[in-house]
């Protein structure tokens, strides 16, 4: 006999990837360590500005990086020249990490040496403005580049991405005096969609603005310190309608 | 496309619910999502890609109802709700503020199942 029936799940559709995400958050946050997504449109400079980044903070803090490319290992030949230990994930033809494939990274990490002996860890995603920004891969923060070549109404046409960010850092702006584009617009609309997030500008190029791209991050990992001390949970979201919240009852109910 | 991805996630809470019933074995009628406005899926691709993913499975037949939920925002300062756009920057048309709290638009959610039990 067939009786109708209905079971209200209330799950997100991600819920498996957003398992996956805590449960790689889980060990971060085991080791101390800071994990940061890096995500931006293909060719904004994730890979310039972490070979400048990894250069000037490798002397007092220990990084690797997993390194997302959907066919290629070439930049992952770029920044494990720079003598960082760089783990690369090729996705195929997926335009984004998820949290599975960064899990399948942190195993090939942890044959080479001791993440709990690491303060950073980079997720360079894959270069795409759509995906990266639905599929968490357990990252504390996120962090969206957004070169000055790309034009103004960016934020306004890739919205999610940008409200997702906790950094979004305005990148060539070496290039600045040769393009008709208005810095300030480009920060005015980033905050039209995430009126709290950090906007700093930057070239790799030129070092300008790496000074205070370099204190974010330190001042990212010092806090993140804090509340794996204080408070060994997540860092949450803010909007309290979208997936992660979710993800909690998913865990509860698992 | 990464609504493929989706799909293999939704494919996946749908084997795990599937558990929770064993040993009897569940014929699910329709699964009901909520999708909003503002994320990065499109309902339907999402549609498409369900069909090719349920193909020849346990969930063979079974339906996708999407449920769109619109973008609503609310205004910090006077807190009137509102529907941020891209044409108005998502500002509050009533005090011109930034779009800062979302009400509604971020679900990605399978809401409920409908579905029979074999006896």
């Amino acid at each position: 006999m067939h009786m109708p029936l209905e079971d209200t799940l209330g799950l997100n559709l991600l819920a498996a990837n957003q398992h996956q995400a805590a449960h790689n958050r889980e060990h971060f946050d085991a080791w101390q360590l800071l994990c940061l997504n890096v995500m931006s449109s293909p060719g904004a400079g994730k890979t310039s500005l972490l070979e400048q980044t990894l250069t000037a903070l490798s002397s007092d803090l220990a990084m690797a990086v997993l390194e997302g490319d959907m066919t290629t290992q070439l930049d992952a030949d770029r920044l494990e020249a720079v003598g960082v230990p760089v783990v690369p994930i090729t996705t195929g033809r997926a335009c984004h990490l998820d949290a599975a494939m960064v899990s399948g990274g942190l195993r090939l990490l942890g044959q080479r040496l001791d993440p709990a002996s690491l303060d950073l860890l980079w997720v360079e995603n894959v270069g795409n403005l759509v995906c990266p920004a639905e599929f968490e891969v357990g990252e504390h923060r996120k962090v969206a580049l957004l070169s000055v070549t790309e034009g103004d109404d960016k934020p306004l046409k890739y919205p999610v991405m940008f409200r997702e960010a906790d950094c979004v850092l305005i990148t060539k702006t070496d290039l600045l005096p040769y393009l008709p584009v208005d810095i300030e617009r480009i920060e005015a609309h980033i905050h039209q969609v995430n009126p709290h997030c950090t906007v700093l500008r930057v070239s790799a190029s030129s070092g300008e603005g790496l000074d205070g791209w370099h204190s974010w991050i330190r001042r990212e990992l010092s806090a993140q310190r804090h509340q794996q001390v204080a408070d060994p949970r997540r860092h949450g979201r803010r909007d309290s309608s979208g997936p992660d919240h979710d993800v909690v009852l998913h865990l509860v109910n698992a | 496309m990464h609504e493929v991805d989706m799909t293999k996630c939704l494919v996946l809470s749908m084997n795990e619910w599937r558990q929770q019933h064993s040993p009897a074995l569940p014929v699910v009628e329709r699964v009901h999502l909520q999708v909003g406005d503002f994320t990065c899926v499109e309902p339907d691709q999402l549609l498409f890609t369900w069909r090719l993913a349920v193909q020849n499975s346990w969930l063979d037949g079974a339906e996708l109802a999407i449920e769109a939920v619109p973008l609503v925002g609310r205004c910090v300062r006077c807190q009137h709700t509102y529907s941020p756009s891209a044409e108005t920057a998502y500002r509050s048309p009533c005090c011109d503020h930034p779009m800062e709290e979302i009400v509604s638009g971020r679900e990605l959610r399978i809401r409920s199942v409908d579905y029979s039990l074999e006896s």
